[in-house]
Order: C-alpha cells, then structure tokens, then sequence
C-alpha cells in the first residue's frame, strides 16, 4: 500500500514538474534547488566533518558552473550541530521543515545518526551518510555511501591470511570499548572460526577511549605472536588513543614485516599528525585512497586543492563517498525531472557513478553502494599505497551473514520487500 | 729480432684485444641481463616480484643493491610512457629526478604522476631487506651489518648459509657475532640433514628472546595434518627448548611489568608534582591543573617549530629548550591566575572548585581557537627514539627510560627548592602559620603568588615530558587531572615522599593488574582499592602529622 501511493505520488510529482518545467522556464530561472548540510563545526568531531562540509560546497560550485539541475542553481544550506547528538534531530528538522531542503548530506558518528534517523523517516526526508560504519541498519529515508562492514573488515582478514598478506594464522583483536568495535569483532571472530582459526589463535583486548599507556598491550602481543604462527593485528582502536598506540609499536620495534597491524578507523587525515616513518607497511582497509592511480582521483584532488586553497590538505575515503553519492543523487533528480524524495528514491536504485578510483559504483536496492575494497599499506610520506583490492565490486551487506540473529533479515526496498529489517516480503 | 719482438707485440695485443673483446660481450650480456632483471620486478603479482628481488640479488651486481634499495623506499617507478624503470627523488611534493634504473643516466625532472610507483607490500619488503642483508653482511658500518644480519634472521633462507660462515668469521664486535650466529641457527633451521636442524634447535635454546621461541615454535605448527618439522627428535629438541626458554621468559615478564609499572608511575608523578604544591602545600583545589600540563605540551610544540624553522640542525636540543621555556610560560599563567581569581577565594574551596573549573574550559578552548582543534606533532629527538632489547626479550623504550629519570630529576630539584632556598624557607613558613610569618615580615600573598607559579611551571615541565608519549591536543589535561589528584590524596596532602610512593605504587600495582584484569577493569580496581585506603587512613600513605595538620 505504501509502495503504491509512493508510485502514484511519484508520478503525480513527475507530471507535476514536467508540466511546470516546460509551461513556466522563466520562472524555474529563479528558483533554487537547496542542499542541506548537516556536520559539525565546532567541538570534537570538527576535526572530521568540517572538511566534509567543504567538499559538499566544492560539489555544489562544480554543479552550478555546469549548470545546475532542472534548469536551476543549487543553493547549499550548511547548519552547525555542533558534535551535540540531540541538536543533530534538531537541525536536521529544521533543515527539512523550515528550509524545505531537497536533499541532506550530513552525520559522522553512528550515535548521530541514530538520532537524525526518526526525523528523517517521520518527515520523509533523504539523508546520504559517508561514513563507514557497523552495520544493522537499513532506512528506506537514508542512502549510506561509507562501506558495510563486508566492504571492510571481513576483506582486510582475508587479505591477512593470503599468501600476499602474509598468510597469518593467529589474529590479535585489539579495540576500543564501545559497540563498534565490540560488534565488528564479534563478526569477525564468528567469520574466522568458520575459516579454521580456532579460539586459541584469537586475542581480544579492549581499552577505554584515549588509553594512553600501551606498554603492557604491545608487550602482551610480541608475547602472543611469539608462538610460532604468523601473527597479525586488527586494529578497531579509535580516535585520539591511535597515536600513542603506533608510538609505543614503533618504539619497541614492532615492524610490519614480523606483526602488521590493520586498522579500520586510520586514514590520511589521521595519519597527519603523526611521524609515518616508522610505521611503513602497517594497513588499512577503506574504499579509496588518495594515493589511487587514477584520472579521476587527479582530478578529482586537483579541484580540491584549487577550491580549498593548500596543497597540503589531503582527500581520504568519506569525502569520495559524499562525492559518490553526490553524483548519484544529481543524476537521479535529472531523471526523475523533480526533487520530490519519493521520485528520487526510485531513480536511485540501480544508479551508477564513476567512483575515484577508476571503475563504477551502483546504488542497491538495500540502501547500500556496491563499491571496491582496496588494502593500502602505509608509506613514510604519509599516504596508503594500495596493494590489494577486489576483483570486482563488493556489494554492501546492510544485515551481517555472521551474526545469527541479522544474517535471516534482508533489506530490499522495492516491491514485493519494500522493507529494510525483514524476513519475508511485506507484500 | 726486430720482426720478431714486432711479432710478439702483435700477437700479445691481439690476446689482449679479443679479451678486452670478449669481456665486452660479456659485460653487454650481463648488462642486458641486469636490465632484464630490473624490468622484471615491475612485473606480475607480489609473487613474482619476490621471485626477481631475488633474481636480481642472485647477479652480485654492484648496481643490484642502490635499484633494491630505492624499491623498498617506493622510489622504484616505470614510466608511464615507454615504460622503462627509474629510480626518482622527490624535488617537491609533484615534481621528480629520474636516472635510469640500470644505466645511472640522468633523465632529467618529471611531474610525479608521468611515472608510476613500482608497489611492494610487507612480503616484498621483506624480501628486499633479506635479499639487501645478504650483500651487506660484510659492510664496514656495523650498523648496517646490525640490520643486514637482523633482516637475515627475519627472513632465513638456506641460499645465505656460505655468506654467512664467512661473516661470522669476520666478525670482530662480540654481539653482532651472536647475532650472526643465531641468523646461522635460524638458516640451518631448514637445512635437509636432520643433524644440522637438531644442532641448530640446541643452539638456539640457550637464547631466551620472543623472536627465538618464535623461530622453534614455528617447527611444532601443524598444518592440514603434516608436521612443519618431519622429525620426531627435532621436534622434541625443540619442545623442550621452548619449555625452557618460556620459563626464562615467565621471570622476565614479571621485572617487564614493573618496569612498566615504574614507568607508569613516573608519568603520575610528573602529572602530579605540580599539584603537590598548589594542592597539597597551598590546599588549593586546582581543577585548571591538568591545563598547565596542557599549556606546557603545547609550549613544547611551539619551541620545536621555532627549531624547525630557524635551527633545523640543532633539533636535538628542542626538548632542553623547552623545558625552561614551558615553566616560564605555565609559570607566568599561574601566578596571573594566583593573582586575578585564586586569591580572593583562600578559605573557599567550593568556590576555588567551580572557579578553577570554569578556567580549565576556557583555557581549552583558547588553545582550540589558537592552534586548532586537531592534534599537534611533536617530535622525539633521535637519542630518545627505539629501545634497548636486552637479550632476554625485555624492551626498554628510551622515551620511557628518559621520562623516568626525568620525574626523579624535577622531584629532587623541588625537594632542594623547598629546603634549602629563601623561597622554600617562607613558602614552609606561610603554609605552617600563616599569621606568624607576617608577623615575622615575610610578604605572604607574594610568597602565595610565587608558591603558585612554581607549582604551575613544575605541571609545564611534566607536560614537556608528557607530549612525547601522548597526543597534544586541547584534551591532553582533562586524562590526568583525575589521575593527579587521586596520586597526591593517595600519598598523603603536603609531603612529596608522598606523593613519590603514591605514584610508584598505583602505576605498579595497576601493571601488575593490567595482563590478568585487562585495562579497564585494572583502572576500575585500583579506584575502588584507594577508596577503601583512604577509608582506614583518610590522610593518605604519609600523613603529616603536628598543628599544621589541624590548621
């Protein structure tokens, strides 16, 4: 019933703006798409998000010189939630409700969009979510552009255990205490018992967000990787603890070679505060590097670099994700012919746009991208250098395969599903 | 004759020529061969770059080693035109020299993306530097025969077993020998005679380091079913060794874990000895105190860009720099808050509370609003990089070792400020009876403002420690705030022997804590183990006893 009034909505709306698209152009000149921006400004999270905020305005610029869509201009509106979960709900209303925003690009942390994700379906709004992030969740009012835990982790250990990788047999969990890293393992230790590591070759620690004294932990590992087996660390250890952490590897003469830490939550904005020389050949698993060979990542870094002004500033994976998703959603409102949210969500599935690094993403059905997985190692200069990635594309998994209770439940939201948390069709 | 020697001459020269000849076939072959050699390794998988890492050593060529070297540093590129392989040095950030890989010729400057990086991972990496160690097992420097050998030792092979005989014979320093010799066990580890193995496993066993048990343990790994080591007396020879070792190991971790445990302490008692004197001499509950320790990390920072802008040579010496420079600083900013909020709340210590609170966020903001909201590089001067491995699998990190001496340093320097200068005299003087020492003409809100400042500067020292193990950002003070004042309420308000055995005894019992309980539960522990203390004796470890107790 919902999906049928979304179609009929869909085409009223269609023929709504064909009509008004081709009987009044003087008056569309006039007129102004608006783009939400929702990410932090100030507080803890800046440091992430504001770059964010920039490549959106970067996206917008380029839009406007070609053009525009649907014969008129886009006109970014940027809030400031301030790092403050609950004031997110309140911008993101007041971007929906007041603004009359056609679209919402925004969020970092998944505690943020927890609480964006009840306005954004009670007002029926569209939000793109860059971030990579644990998984569980499918909104039919949220496309996420960041990867999937599949599109991650899961490839990083394989990675580890080919021959290429090293072929490591016993796997160190290292994290931070709080439920992304707590869940990520916890689909990792289910995906490598099932691939012959038994419990005995698995190492779990978590420590408090910030721990600064790692001297016991990287001493505890050398110990456990002492045993014989090739040894490697997955590393879900997040924000500021990260840099005391590598300190104490490089100090006590950790390389890479012997023990190769993989981390999910390290890229080039992180890295930019520490001295990389020591820590070459430790990895990280994302979507995109900078460092990707590409004429569209050239390109891509050059307009960056020209927008903002400093050479310096690198480009990491979420900000291909809003460029993605950027795209996606631009080449959706040109087909729909409107900015009506329902057209749009229709137009969306199935899309396809260039990703940075050479091939093609496409939108599914689930709400989640398909795209590449790419293993960089770390360089002295500060930059991944790739040294895997997939054959093909990797098509985000919304619900894991490894958690009993998620692996039943599919997300699909087209007919006959037209459901993201479900088992069996609603229709 | 004359024909004759003519003759002769002819003759000798002509052997001469087709030699030179000859050799010049041959140098053009093994040239050809080289550059074949360099092409492959941009070739094919990982794989196959291991197999021409190899290859290319396997040729002994002078040029083989600058080619492998410039690889492991990714400066090994194909050119994307023509593709030939070149080795470029960054001029900046887009632009490259390129010399040909083989030849050395120089080919001018080249935008970065015209070439394309020749990509190696940890396996390749780790071929280079085993393939590297073996041509430079007998390099004058001994460093590098110190990384070749190690490098060997990583990545044993069976092929470095002639070259290695010969460089432990040469071998003249006494701890590059032994480890040559257990580079040599480690390579006969795979030899195919069973006596050779069986020699090389009771060789080993008389070492006690992790890497050593690593190497013997890898022979009892079972895989789908085959044995990694065939032999059964092997592979008992190797068990019992790994016993052995391992029970070495178990009484070594115990002395890890309170050298860890001291260090631990030694960063308490820098985070703490700043609030000994505000708080414990002048009871002043100092909530900005974690904010000094802040002010002095950044005052750190500030000096080492000073260093890498004007005297880059001398970066060596930033820290001892620094650390006048930050007690100047956090000095001055606590007499400033000595002088414009704490004194007009002596007697207040709600209010100084909620005051100094108050402060502690507005000078986190400030240095957010100043220095940005992301975390700030600061350095580590080369003597304080790497660790002593003692042969026991026993790492001491030098920041580690340097901090401890350090807090020692600051702690006995206090100690002598306090006892044997004027200030000391009438910094005693004000906190034991106020009234009587300005009876006696000593300048007591002066003395106040001095006593204040010191101990603000000594928290800007502990901070100069403290950015070279964690992160200088705005948050840097809000982790040790609560640490501090849980060290200097443990030791006992006003004694700095105290305040010493406060901090060595939580950071070694939470070391002691921290392989059994994990780090979280271990910090949990030792909260509620000093709630409980100070329950039995409220007035800490060493209480100060007499009137000043009661004042």
């Amino acid at each position: 019933m919902k999906g049928l009034r979304a179609l009929r909505q869909s085409t009223l709306a269609f023929t709504a703006a064909t009509v008004i698209g081709a009987g009044v152009p003087a008056i569309s000149a006039a007129e102004t798409i608006k783009v939400g921006i929702l990410h932090s400004l100030s507080g803890t999270m800046a440091i992430s998000e504001t770059t964010l905020k920039d490549v959106m305005l970067m996206l917008i610029e380029r839009q406007n010189e070609a053009g525009g869509l649907l014969g008129m201009p886009l006109e970014p509106v940027v809030v400031d939630p301030a790092s403050d979960w609950p004031l997110f709900a309140e911008k993101a209303r007041e971007l929906i409700s007041q603004e009359e925003v056609a679209v919402v690009f925004g969020c970092w942390t998944s505690v943020s969009r927890k609480s964006v994700l009840p306005v954004f379906e009670e007002l029926n709004g569209l939000l793109f979510y860059p971030v990579q992030y644990e998984g569980e969740e499918s909104s039919r009012n949220v496309f996420y552009t960041g990867a999937a835990p599949n599109q991650q982790a899961i490839p990083a250990v394989e990675y580890l255990m080919s021959e290429d990788g090293g072929g490591a047999e016993r796997f160190v969990l290292l994290g931070t205490d709080y439920v992304y890293p707590r869940t990520t393992n916890k689909i990792l230790r289910a995906f490598l018992n099932a691939n012959g590591v038994g419990d005995e070759d698995i190492f779990e620690n978590y420590t408090p967000f910030g721990h600064s004294d790692w001297q016991t932990i990287v001493a505890e590992v050398k110990d456990f990787a002492s045993q014989g087996k090739r040894t490697a660390v997955v590393s879900t250890i997040n924000g500021d603890a990260n840099v005391p952490f590598y300190k104490e590897l490089a100090n006590q003469g950790v390389s890479a070679d012997d023990l190769p830490v993989v981390a999910f939550s390290v890229g080039e904005e992180e890295l930019a505060g520490l001295d990389t020389e020591p820590l070459v050949g430790h990895l990280a698993a994302w979507n995109y590097f900078m460092s990707v060979d590409s004429d569209e990542n050239f390109d891509f870094i050059d307009a960056w670099h020209a927008f903002i002004g400093d050479e310096n500033r690198v480009t990491n994976d979420p900000m291909e994700a809003h460029y993605i998703g950027f795209t996606m959603w631009a080449q959706a409102v040109q087909q729909a012919g409107t900015t009506d949210v329902d057209a749009v969500r229709q137009a969306m599935y199935r899309q396809s746009a260039p990703n940075l690094t050479g091939g093609t993403a496409v939108m599914n059905t689930n709400h989640h991208l398909s795209k590449p997985v790419l293993i960089g190692e770390i360089q002295a200069d500060g930059q991944f250098e790739t040294v895997w990635e997939t054959d093909g594309l990797v098509v985000g998994d919304a619900w894991s395969d490894y958690i009993p209770e998620s692996a039943k439940l599919t997300a699909d939201w087209t007919y006959p599903w037209v459901c993201g948390n479900c088992e069996e069709p609603r229709f | 004759m004359a024909v004759f020697q003519s003759l002769r001459y002819t003759t000798v020269s002509s052997v001469v020529l087709m030699i030179w000849l000859g050799m010049a076939a041959v140098t053009a072959a093994a040239a050809q061969d080289l550059a074949d050699r360099v092409a492959a390794l941009a070739e094919g998988g990982f794989n196959d770059k291991v197999t021409a890492v190899g290859a290319l050593a396997a040729t002994g060529d002078d040029r083989a080693a600058p080619v492998l070297e410039a690889m492991l540093e990714g400066l090994l590129f194909t050119q994307r035109e023509g593709g030939s392989i070149v080795i470029g040095e960054h001029l900046s950030r887009r632009e490259l020299r390129l010399a040909d890989a083989v030849t050395g010729a120089d080919l001018g400057t080249a935008g970065s993306r015209s070439v394309r990086k020749i990509r190696i991972n940890n396996r390749v990496r780790a071929a280079i530097r085993s393939a590297l160690g073996g041509l430079k097992l007998m390099h004058p420097d001994p460093a590098e025969r110190r990384a070749a050998a190690a490098a060997v030792l990583n990545a044993p092979d069976l092929s470095f077993l002639p070259t290695l005989d010969t460089a432990i014979d040469r071998e003249t320093e006494p701890d590059l020998k032994t480890l040559l010799g257990k580079a040599r066990a480690a390579v006969l580890l795979s030899s195919e005679t069973v006596a050779d193995r069986l020699e090389a496993v009771r060789y080993l066993g008389t070492y006690t380091d992790p890497e050593v048990r690593g190497l013997l343990g890898g022979l009892l790994v079972e895989r789908g079913g085959r044995q990694a080591e065939p032999d059964d007396a092997v592979r008992a020879a190797a068990a019992e060794a790994i016993a052995d070792i391992d029970r070495r190991l178990q009484q070594w971790a115990i002395v890890g874990n309170i050298y860890q445990g001291i260090s631990l302490g030694s960063v308490l008692l820098l985070a703490a000895i700043g609030l000994a004197i505000t708080f414990g001499v002048m009871g002043v509950i100092n909530m900005a105190h974690g904010e000094m320790v802040m002010l002095g990390a950044y005052a750190t920072f500030v000096t080492q860009e000073l260093f890498r802008a004007y005297w880059p040579g001398y970066f060596g010496w930033s820290l001892a720099v620094a650390i006048p420079f930050a007690f100047l600083v956090t000095a001055l900013v606590g007499m400033a808050i000595e002088r414009g909020i704490i004194r007009f709340l002596y007697g207040r210590p709600l209010e100084t509370l909620l005051a100094t609170w108050g402060l502690s966020l507005i000078l986190q903001q400030a240095v957010r609003t100043i220095f940005g909201p992301t975390n700030r590089e600061v350095g580590t001067p080369d003597w304080m990089q790497g660790a002593i491995e003692t042969t026991a699998g026993l790492t001491l990190t030098y920041n580690r070792l340097y901090i401890i001496l350090f807090s020692l340093i600051v702690l006995f320097a206090l100690m002598l400020v306090l006892r044997h200068t004027a200030l000391g005299l009438q910094m005693r003087a004000v906190t034991q009876n106020r009234p009587m020492a300005a009876g006696m003409g000593i300048p007591t809100g002066r003395v106040d403002m001095l006593t204040f400042g010191l101990g603000s500067g000594i928290a800007g020292i502990g901070g100069v420690a403290l950015s070279q193990i964690d992160n200088v950002s705005p948050n840097l003070g809000q982790s040790y705030i609560v640490d501090s004042f849980m060290v200097v309420v443990f030791g006992g308000v006003g004694n700095l022997w105290g305040t010493l055995a406060g901090a060595m005894s939580l950071g070694v019992i939470n070391k002691l804590l921290e392989p059994y309980a994990g780090a979280v539960l271990a910090k949990i522990l030792v909260l509620v183990a000093i709630i409980l203390f100070i329950q039995k004796r409220p007035r800490g470890l060493f209480a100060l006893k007499g009137r000043a107790v009661e004042a």
